[in-house]
């Protein structure tokens, strides 16, 4: 090639964003673990977990194409700063209970499924590929997610005020899912993907009639906006990256 | 007064594989329903590409035999070696069918 295209910053933004949402949810969900409720539903997660590292890696290596200067996923994944990660804020909060862990993953599959499925006609064909495969995973997660929430939610009395107890901590960071960014703007011009904002009539439409027959009550918006697509982040994230990143940060290069 | 039990029942997992005629027995899962276990027997058994079509069945509904009856259940039929086809010496004729 005589001369790189260059890549809209912009458009290396929204890739990143979706990557570390990813990246930054499987290393949450990782923590599970040998710690799961039962042990079929261990493996759930952890194969969860695997499914969005599988995804962050792809989505990564391709970040790291479009940025042109020789970064690959791992460097990506553990050698960058607090600051300079896009995932949304809700994947780096603490898993808390199984409740709440499986609410989460219900509301980011459920955002994960229509951003996917809109990216199928990305003008970015190696995001759409990506995107393709990733939204057979993603249907899964859904499905998975969305089947505990009714059972909890709709369980004892113990599950239910757990259940609801994680819709009313975790509601207030769907809000960043839909906030409008400049980003947002280039991806809609140059037709890299949708605008997030635009995600919001479908997911809502999704996740409502669940949470419905979960019985749980969805909390009214306030004006709480969370901004780690932005890369703004909570107090949790620096915690979890000392043990994502410690590897690699005490032995650089090192390889399996 | 009987404690309920705290353990999900057991259902047995069976997968047919891409290339395969039938359901093959490969374990087994806990779930509360059947959906679930489904949905365990999935995630336990085939993460590495070992089916296409999943079976479970409730333990407890699989009628097995006696393994103390194995001496007259399946020992008499040891000298039945005319229930073979390959006891039969079958003319030339049809030899090939």
């Amino acid at each position: 090639m005589t001369s790189a295209t260059k890549t809209h910053p912009a458009h290396l933004e929204y890739v990143l964003r979706i990557a570390d949402t990813s990246l930054i949810l499987g290393q949450r969900l990782a923590e599970w673990c040998g710690h799961g409720p039962v042990i079929e539903e261990d493996i759930a997660l952890t194969n969860i977990a695997l499914d969005l590292v599988g995804q962050a890696r792809l989505l990564l290596t391709h970040a790291g194409t479009l940025e042109g200067q020789g970064r690959d996923e791992d460097q990506l994944a553990f050698l960058r700063r607090e600051p300079e990660f896009r995932n949304l804020t809700i994947v780096e909060l603490p898993n808390g209970d199984f409740g709440r862990t499986i609410l989460r993953n219900f509301l980011v599959a459920a955002w994960q499924r229509e951003l996917y499925q809109a990216l199928a006609k990305s003008s970015d064909t190696e995001l759409g590929a990506i995107a393709a495969k990733s939204l057979k995973e993603t249907r899964y997660h859904a499905q998975h997610a969305s089947d505990w929430v009714i059972r909890l939610g709709d369980g004892t009395e113990e599950s239910h005020r757990r259940m609801q107890a994680a819709v009313d901590v975790l509601w207030p960071y769907t809000a960043e899912f839909f906030s409008a960014t400049p980003v947002d703007d280039v991806a809609v011009a140059t037709s890299v993907g949708p605008a997030w904002p635009a995600l919001e009539s479908a997911w809502t439409a999704a996740v409502t009639p669940v949470l419905e027959v979960a019985t749980l009550k969805i909390p009214a918006r306030t004006p709480f906006l969370t901004r780690g697509k932005l890369g703004v982040h909570s107090e949790h994230f620096g915690h979890l990256l000392t043990g994502m990143q410690y590897l690699q940060r005490t032995y650089p290069g090192g390889t399996w | 007064m009987t404690t309920p039990s705290r353990q999900w029942p057991l259902w047995e997992v069976f997968i047919r594989s891409k290339n395969g005629l039938d359901h093959k027995h490969c374990g087994s899962v806990h779930a509360p329903d059947a959906k679930m276990a489904l949905g365990n027997a999935r995630d336990v058994y085939t993460r590495r590409m070992e089916g296409v079509s999943i079976w479970v069945v409730r333990a407890d509904h699989i009628v097995a035999s006696d393994p103390d009856a194995k001496p007259e259940m399946f020992d008499p039929a040891e000298d039945k070696i005319y229930r073979h086809p390959t006891f039969y010496t079958l003319p030339d004729e049809v030899n090939h069918m």
